[in-house]
């Protein structure tokens, strides 16, 4: 018996008894009927080779382990990040369940979100009644502020026009006509969640700048010298924040953040559950609208909202989630430029410090292999970082990065002789990465969770810094972007790298004359 | 001083109509038949259940296609699973089951990974079964040793009406008669994730049962003891502490389903002597088919704490001769010793705790033994999708007296753990944070908290282990500062 009180054993050892395994062995002998054991070492080893890799390239219709989710994860995560608002997704309920339990994993946080629980009634007949009633219960029950309305596939296949049913909703009096209830259309079938974030952003912005669906008059642009910031979907984003912030009051800037979910992803325990924490308040979203610019810190992510906001007259600063030296020297001299302030002396000696981190550590990334996949503008801005490292970023792999994205991707291995010979594949996923890890190996892999499948089967170190990290906790109320962010990513590449080391030379009498104690 | 019965029956119906005036009336109305305070001695629990849950209120359940990927098919692990539609639901439901199983993942198993044919614009305008033809040949030509394909409708697939039955047929033909299962489990189909067990049931009786050749096997040799586990899903490996039970009984355990489970075990199951079920919620439809065409019994059992497992040993046991009654005592008495070190380390630490549980399938009563062998009450309990004979058989779990809430939400469900005030609340990750932050000692009583197995008596050793160290834990004392105080 491998079980006892006085140390309890779980899965981790408990199945490693040889009760188990022979247990295991006679399940699989007598019932599985299972291939071969050479016939299994057989297919592995064919998983591994250039041929695999050409007709694991060639499949046209097929997706395995994709590293992006669906539009209205997107719209949810933008909801969460305005003032007393609740997110209400229009559209099957099991949807919501999804999309609450995926931000909880990742943040280790609680997330409010209700549905219009559609069912095959509304599938026939639309889901009207269950606006109308879903509004009426959520304004009584959970008292926001605003409700921010999205969509699931379901709704978008049916047809649903959120104008007109919000508009349907407001006469039959679910809540009051001047209640706020922006509201964006997010099909999954659409782009991922970094579009449903874009769709979603723009419909806020648009009910508060253009009239809230007609019912008032569009707002008047009055210019003033503050500057918005827009953050994109971002899963550091309690961390990265809260750097931003830093920095913008270092620069004594007047900003309004558009869209800060930093505070409901980041509540204390102390007696009381808050359903609604922080966020930017409206008054913030229409005083906006006079801002002098608005930077955007992931131009892929915030491709109609850029444009929006351009349109309504503001100049509008395009970055790449800036992730290193340069991306963070683009943001503060973009600052600088649009109030006419000098960087402050403190970042400029932040900028030192993190260049001289860099020096100290430099020769051990110079020439290390990476591959890395995530959202568009992460890879761009830690492409660019590993390039300042002297690192080879070999494998830069997106599923919702498109050709445009490659190609600004290939502008940056360009401009750096540690580019060369490094490669992007756009709309590909994490099985076309297995069969580069395997044909084209690198030193290490930065990714989220799902990429310790690639570590486990092609040995390659994964780093974890793409949402979703769920098997690592409280990464993301450090930052990755600015100059404290990009120490952060440093420390975190450089600890890998010397665990690698560590375990590598670890055999005590064999090959621990490497393990040194100074490096 | 702890109140009487009546005393706590009537705060308890205090507390539901207090909890219901917030809704708008018509909403009230409807909520007032989910919620109830168990009497004693009648048939049933006293809610309504397995009904539509009322749009803009934060329900905790899932959908259909979550019932049957998610929960039956998903786990079994020499098929690929393709989630049919957009590329959501396949990402959400990527590994979060902890669906524990032995295999070379990406060659001969594919439980943690996620196929999907990421529906595109054009797919929904023209129709997607040209492109499953096209994903299957891709599976087939990437996948070889992949022993099967099911198909998981999302959303879009029965809106737009496209065929998968067709596709799944032609393509089974064409591949020599591989066995490829069309899945109409999409979210809107139903109240919840039970229709989804249903329609997973019966694609298994449709498209496995139907389809093979029951001599497909000529060397499967039958014995008198062969049972087959029944809705284990593996979580954290609970089916093979489960199994190891049966097995030192004397029995032969010819399927797991569907956690570790294969098709090759499935397609074997009609021969079993006695079909041994744990998830009465998700499988007992499978079961019912199995009496009906194989003439093979089933017997629901618990594996939660030593009384339960107990109680149940001996009633899978009475289906068999002498010598597995013999065998079986022997397995009881050999892990007495164990069961009552685990009490005496545990019980005084936890002893008359007060449990709230909010949580699927079967857990919300099976695990009360458990608590209850530990010293512990539970004082609420509800079943995210359970239907009227879920709640029938809660009756013989629950004391008189007991908060019963169905298809809870979640502003009920605070408010009933802020006037209760248990001790521990046992229910998903979706509510794990709220009830933390509220300073409540919490266990995810879907995923075991990333612990595990709970099942049988190894199990148990893990759960009384956990209860304590969520209980007991300093971090509650903190969660005040001194100066709050």
């Amino acid at each position: 018996m491998p079980q006892s009180a006085s140390k309890v054993i779980d899965h981790e050892h408990l199945f490693r008894e040889p009760e188990y395994q022979d247990m295991l062995a006679n399940k699989k002998k007598d019932f599985e009927y299972n291939h071969s054991d050479a016939k299994v070492q057989e297919i592995i080893q064919w998983t591994k080779t250039e041929e695999y890799k050409e007709k694991n390239f060639a499949r046209q219709n097929l997706t395995v382990n994709p590293a992006k989710a669906c539009q209205p994860l997107g719209a949810v995560f933008v909801a969460n990040g305005f003032h007393k608002t609740l997110s209400f997704v229009h559209g099957s309920q099991g949807c919501v369940a999804y999309y609450r339990s995926h931000f909880s994993r990742h943040f280790k946080e609680p997330t409010s979100c209700v549905s219009s629980s559609m069912t095959e009634d509304a599938a026939v007949f639309g889901g009207l009644n269950n606006m109308i009633d879903g509004l009426a219960n959520t304004y009584n029950l959970y008292k926001p502020e605003m409700i921010a309305v999205s969509t699931t596939c379901m709704a978008e296949v049916i047809g649903d026009d959120l104008n007109a049913f919000i508009k349907t909703a407001k006469e039959k009096g679910s809540v009051p006509s001047e209640f706020d209830v922006p509201f964006a259309h997010t099909p999954a079938f659409v782009g991922s969640h970094i579009t449903g974030y874009d769709n979603a952003l723009l419909g806020v912005l648009k009910h508060f700048w253009d009239g809230k669906a007609d019912t008032t008059a569009k707002l008047e642009r009055v210019a003033d010298e503050s500057i918005n910031f827009i953050g994109g979907f971002d899963g550091f984003v309690v961390g990265n924040m809260k750097e931003i912030k830093r920095i913008l009051d270092l620069f004594e800037v007047d900003y309004n953040v558009l869209c800060d979910p930093s505070g409901s992803w980041n509540t204390p325990t102390d007696g009381e559950f808050r359903m609604y924490e922080g966020g930017t308040t409206k008054e913030t979203v229409e005083k906006a609208i006079n801002a002098k610019a608005t930077i955007v810190f992931q131009e892929f992510c915030c491709e109609k909202t850029a444009k929006f906001i351009e349109e309504h007259g503001q100049e509008v600063v395009r970055l790449n989630s800036p992730i290193g030296v340069a991306g963070t020297d683009r943001f503060l001299q973009a600052i600088s430029r649009l109030t006419g302030k000098p960087i402050p002396a403190q970042l400029e000696r932040e900028r030192g410090l993190l260049v001289d981190a860099m020096a100290d550590s430099q020769s051990h990334l110079h020439g290390k292999r990476f591959a890395l996949y995530g959202d568009p503008d992460f890879l761009l801005g830690m492409t660019g970082f590993l390039l300042e490292l002297g690192a080879e970023p070999a494998h830069v792999l997106s599923t919702n990065g498109d050709s445009v994205w490659a190609e600004k991707t290939q502008a940056l291995f360009d401009a750096s002789p540690f580019g060369a010979g490094c490669k992007t594949y756009p709309k590909r996923d994490l099985w076309h990465m297995r069969s580069l890890l395997y044909t084209e190996p690198v030193d290490f892999l930065i990714g989220n969770t799902y990429g310790k499948y690639l570590e486990r089967d092609t040995g390659t170190p994964l780093i974890r810094m793409v949402f979703p990290i769920f098997d690592r906790h409280h990464y993301h109320v450090r930052p990755i972007w600015g100059y404290e962010g990009a120490m952060r990513v440093l420390v975190d590449l450089l600890d890998e790298y010397f665990e690698t080391l560590d375990a590598n030379t670890i055999v005590p009498g064999k090959t621990d004359y490497s393990y040194d104690i100074i490096r | 001083m702890s109140m009487t019965i009546e005393e706590k029956k009537a705060q308890n119906a205090a507390l539901i109509e207090e909890v219901l005036k917030a809704y708008p009336e018509k909403t009230a109305k409807k909520r007032a038949k989910h919620l109830n305070v168990h009497e004693e001695g009648k048939p049933d629990c006293g809610v309504k259940s397995n009904i539509k849950s009322l749009p803009g209120v934060m329900t905790i359940r899932g959908c259909a296609y979550a019932g049957s990927k998610g929960v039956v098919w998903g786990p079994i692990k020499d098929m690929v699973h393709i989630s049919h539609g957009p590329v959501g639901c396949g990402q959400y439901s990527w590994a979060a089951r902890r669906n524990y199983y032995i295999g070379m993942t990406g060659v001969d198993t594919f439980v943690t990974m996620q196929f999907t044919s990421d529906f595109q614009e054009k797919d929904i305008v023209f129709g997607g079964d040209k492109k499953l033809e096209a994903i299957m040949d891709e599976i087939q030509q990437l996948f070889p040793l992949n022993k099967g394909i099911t198909v998981q409708s999302e959303c879009p697939i029965g809106l737009i009406g496209d065929d998968i039955e067709a596709v799944s047929k032609k393509k089974s033909k064409e591949y020599g008669g591989h066995t490829i299962v069309p899945v109409r489990c999409e979210g809107f189909r139903g109240v919840s994730q039970s229709l989804g067990h249903h329609i997973a049931n019966d694609a298994v009786r449709d498209w496995v049962f139907d389809k093979t050749d029951p001599n497909k096997r000529p060397d499967f040799v039958a014995t008198p003891y062969d049972v087959a586990i029944i809705g284990d899903y593996n979580i954290g490996g609970d089916a093979w502490s489960s199994r190891i039970l049966l097995e030192e009984m004397g029995l032969r355990v010819i399927a797991q389903w569907s956690g570790d489970g294969t098709i090759a075990e499935l397609e074997n199951t009609p021969k079993a002597k006695l079909n041994v079920l744990h998830c009465y919620r998700s499988m007992n439809y499978i079961s019912r088919h199995m009496e009906e065409k194989y003439g093979i019994p089933w017997v629901e059992y618990n594996f939660f704490g030593p009384s339960k497992i107990e109680a149940s040993l001996r009633e899978i046991a009475s289906h068999f001769d002498d010598a597995i009654k013999a065998k079986t005592e022997e397995v009881i008495a050999k892990y007495k010793p164990l069961m009552q070190a685990v009490i005496d380390k545990y019980r005084p630490r936890l002893e008359g705790k007060k449990v709230m549980l909010f949580v699927g399938g079967l857990r919300p009563r099976h695990v009360i033994g458990a608590y209850e062998d530990l010293g512990m009450e539970v004082v609420g309990t509800g079943y995210e999708f359970g239907h009227n004979d879920d709640y029938q058989r809660t009756t013989h779990y629950v004391k008189d007296g007991t908060l019963i809430y169905d298809d809870v939400t979640g502003y009920e469900f605070e408010k009933f753990v802020e006037k209760v005030k248990p001790d521990l609340v046992g229910s998903g990750i979706k509510e794990k944070y709220v009830f933390q932050k509220m300073g409540v000692p919490f266990r995810q009583m879907h995923s075991w908290d990333y612990s595990g197995p709970y099942h049988g008596y190894d199990g148990f050793a893990i759960f009384a282990r956990d209860m304590d160290m969520a209980i007991n834990s300093p971090i509650w004392a903190l969660s005040k500062a001194p100066w709050k105080e």
